[in-house]
């Protein structure tokens, strides 16, 4: 459309803004029924006391129920600038926003932790494959790498759950703080409480994460092995050492960048499944609930924010692609 | 070609045939290559053979498990498995048996305990009859596979549940869901992702600009949470049959993205290609060269891909019923079987519950293994 592909790309991603906003919105208009009866009922179930008439007239207002529903969705939005993306019906009709920014950190540390470590671990072990292609050690490799492939995260909580009631006799029930330091303040022995059960979730997350790396790793410097600079700096009687590391392998990481955005998505699932086997404080738990009961505006907002946490992270692989790749950057 | 080079040396006299027989290889027909190449990968075969007995297990599950899904004694409430055994202190028999549970109080605690009762045997039998069932809802028959003459003693390869219920039969039936939820889904997303790819490819123009931006916003959602909130949205009184298509359509809904990309880029360096050109030069239609030149040249990326795509699929699939918002009783899938073992306690009591989770894995795992040897296959000339 435009000449200059920053304005291009900016403008292409306004547009996807938009329509994960609009996917979003179906998404809270699926369920039936309007989110304000089905709060007033639940209202109901839990004090026993009713919604005030004022308070349900304002609600109806604000997200114009009962009108057309294109006027529902451009109410819906209109809120956004102002940080107001709703009302929660499980939590009391609180607001949204607030209950999503109190997660948030917590989810993106899970996921952010996860891809460093499952990188940390993959490139390492995929260079070590593919320079010792079709021995023992590279075929154990790869198939414990496919293995890993093959665990859904969900199952990887509940076999930790049985193996942390059988190994350890541990009286883990889920959280990330022990129960006598779930109020405490922060302080030595609580971070160390906080570090022994983010352990475990993150090494399931990292794990998951690692196998695809991994492959992809492998199968990229063997690639790269074959190509003719690799021969020539051979040639001119580099070590083997500088031939990998310094030539070979910092070619082979480029692919894996513009994956960053394809693996940021894989970690957010798998934080948001394991987050609700194991109870922890990221936004799976909330969504969850949200969903089973139909409190349609937290989930719809969840999912819209996920969805825009993966857009930015796209955006960012993009950039981080150009700056290492000068064939990106310039051409 | 192929008719010209025997790969059976020994029919021909072995001195004429050496020379040739070095060359044998080039001489090998594209087909032939591809299936030496499958053949070459064991663990591809090896899953294409675990796949097959899987799905053979599913289409007679009722011939398969010796009990009906519904089938329960509650007095046998999360009973031990009993192990087939061909030996025990009274000797040997050529004919397997097993030793029924019984309930005893626990001298310490007192607490009921399951414990195998070594004083009987209960022989198993082969092509029993048992539990009505239906093949394939066509033929009604109570045939088993095995099964015990006594009608009080029971047996349970992998277990009781909760309800006293074959945890091995309920598994082989829960596979009929968890199997076919991935083939029929992607299905659905190849014929999506194929047609929509190919046409967008095909076309250019704004109508691929759009779908672009349409598929790239929908990988932008993660997948699990937005399969988990249109399959919320079912509604909870539909009847089961309903539910099971509904996960389906959700689960074909996200997929088919991937695949229409991969047919889209496939598309836009092959309508380049000569003999396309040329097909579309001699005045062929675009219905013709996208039947006749296009998908018959992409199916084997086509076939790669699914194949890879169904494990995704199952695993969706697994984790919406283990969440609670997949399938529902009375229907049964290996993830609604693992979401009765998620309680701390039944877990740590009855550790048996988490055989659905290896049914699962091994699954994928054939999959995943299929696929890629399936993809070195696609590639034989590498």
């Amino acid at each position: 459309m435009f000449k200059n592909p920053v304005i291009n790309r900016i403008l292409s991603a306004l547009f996807t803004l938009w329509l994960i906003s609009v996917i979003s919105f179906i998404v809270i208009q699926l369920p039936p029924g309007d989110v304000v009866s089905n709060f007033v009922r639940q209202q109901e179930l839990i004090s026993g006391a009713s919604v005030p008439p004022e308070t349900l007239e304002f609600l109806r207002q604000r997200f114009g129920f009962g009108e057309p529903v294109y006027v529902q969705y451009l109410k819906w939005i209109a809120g956004f600038p102002k940080g107001d993306f709703g009302f929660s019906v499980i939590y009391d009709g609180a607001e949204v926003a607030d209950i999503v920014a109190r997660r948030i950190g917590m989810t993106l540390l899970l996921a952010i932790l996860a891809l460093f470590l499952s990188w940390g671990l993959a490139i390492p072990l995929g260079i070590y494959a593919a320079t010792h292609k079709n021995r023992f050690s590279d075929y154990l490799m790869s198939n414990v790498a496919l293995f890993g492939l093959s665990i859904p995260d969900f199952l990887m909580a509940v076999v930790y759950l049985f193996i942390a009631i059988f190994v350890m006799g541990s009286d883990y029930t889920g959280g990330l703080f022990s129960e006598a330091y779930v109020d405490a303040a922060w302080s030595v022995e609580r971070f160390w409480d906080f570090l022994k059960h983010l352990a475990v979730p993150l090494l399931i997350l990292s794990i998951g994460g690692m196998a695809g790396t991994f492959r992809i790793m492998r199968a990229n410097l063997l690639d790269v092995l074959g190509q003719q600079f690799v021969e020539t700096a051979r040639a001119k009687g580099l070590r083997e050492r500088v031939v990998i590391y310094k030539h070979a392998a910092r070619i082979a990481i480029n692919p894996l960048i513009s994956r960053l955005g394809m693996q940021l998505p894989v970690l957010l699932n798998g934080t948001i499944i394991i987050s609700i086997v194991l109870d922890l404080p990221t936004l799976g738990p909330p969504f969850y609930r949200a969903l089973i009961a139909q409190d349609m505006y937290l989930a719809g907002t969840v999912l819209m924010l996920l969805a825009v946490i993966l857009l930015i992270g796209n955006l960012i692989a993009d950039l981080l692609l150009a700056w290492s790749d000068p064939r990106v950057r310039d051409g | 070609m192929t008719d010209t080079v025997s790969n059976t040396p020994a029919t021909a006299a072995p001195a004429a045939e050496a020379p040739l027989a070095e060359h044998n290889y080039q001489l090998l027909s594209v087909r032939q290559l591809m299936w030496r190449k499958f053949l070459a990968n064991r663990l591809a075969v090896l899953s294409a053979l675990v796949l097959i007995l899987l799905y053979l297990a599913t289409i007679f599950a009722g011939f398969v498990a010796p009990y009906g899904p519904q089938n329960g004694k509650s007095r046998l409430s999360y009973a031990p498995p009993t192990p087939i055994q061909f030996c025990d202190d009274a000797g040997c028999s050529l004919r397997p048996f097993v030793h029924p549970v019984k309930a005893e109080r626990s001298p310490v605690t007192f607490l009921l305990e399951f414990v195998a009762d070594e004083e009987v045997r209960e022989y198993i039998y082969f092509f029993e009859r048992g539990d009505s069932y239906k093949v394939l809802g066509l033929v009604t028959s109570d045939l088993h596979l095995f099964g015990l003459r006594s009608d009080d003693a029971r047996i349970a390869l992998l277990g009781h549940d909760q309800r006293g219920r074959d945890l091995f039969s309920r598994i082989v039936y829960g596979g009929q869901v968890s199997l076919t939820v991935g083939l029929i889904g992607v299905l659905i997303m190849v014929m999506l992702g194929a047609v929509i790819g190919a046409l967008s490819g095909y076309y250019g123009g704004w109508f691929d600009n759009f779908v672009q931006r349409f598929i790239e916003t929908l990988r932008v959602f993660p997948e699990i949470p937005l399969w988990m909130a249109l399959s919320a949205a079912i509604p909870p009184l539909w009847p089961p049959e309903w539910v099971y298509a509904g996960i389906v359509v959700v689960l074909a809904f996200l997929g088919w993205t991937g695949l229409a990309r991969e047919v889209r880029g496939l598309t836009l360096s092959l309508k380049k290609r000569d003999f396309v050109m040329a097909a579309e030069a001699s005045g062929a239609s675009t219905g013709w060269i996208m039947r006749k030149h296009l998908i018959p040249n992409m199916l084997s990326h086509i076939i790669v891909t699914a194949t890879l795509a169904v494990p995704v699929t199952i695993l969706g699939e697994s984790a919406l019923s283990f969440l609670g918002i997949g399938v529902r009783p009375p229907m049964i899938s290996w993830g609604l079987l693992l979401s009765d073992a998620f309680k701390v306690q039944v877990i740590a009591l009855y550790p048996w519950m988490l055989f659905p989770a290896a049914f699962i894995f091994i699954t994928v795992l054939a999959f995943n293994f299929l696929g890629d040897g399936l993809r070195d296959m696609v590639d034989p000339f590498s």
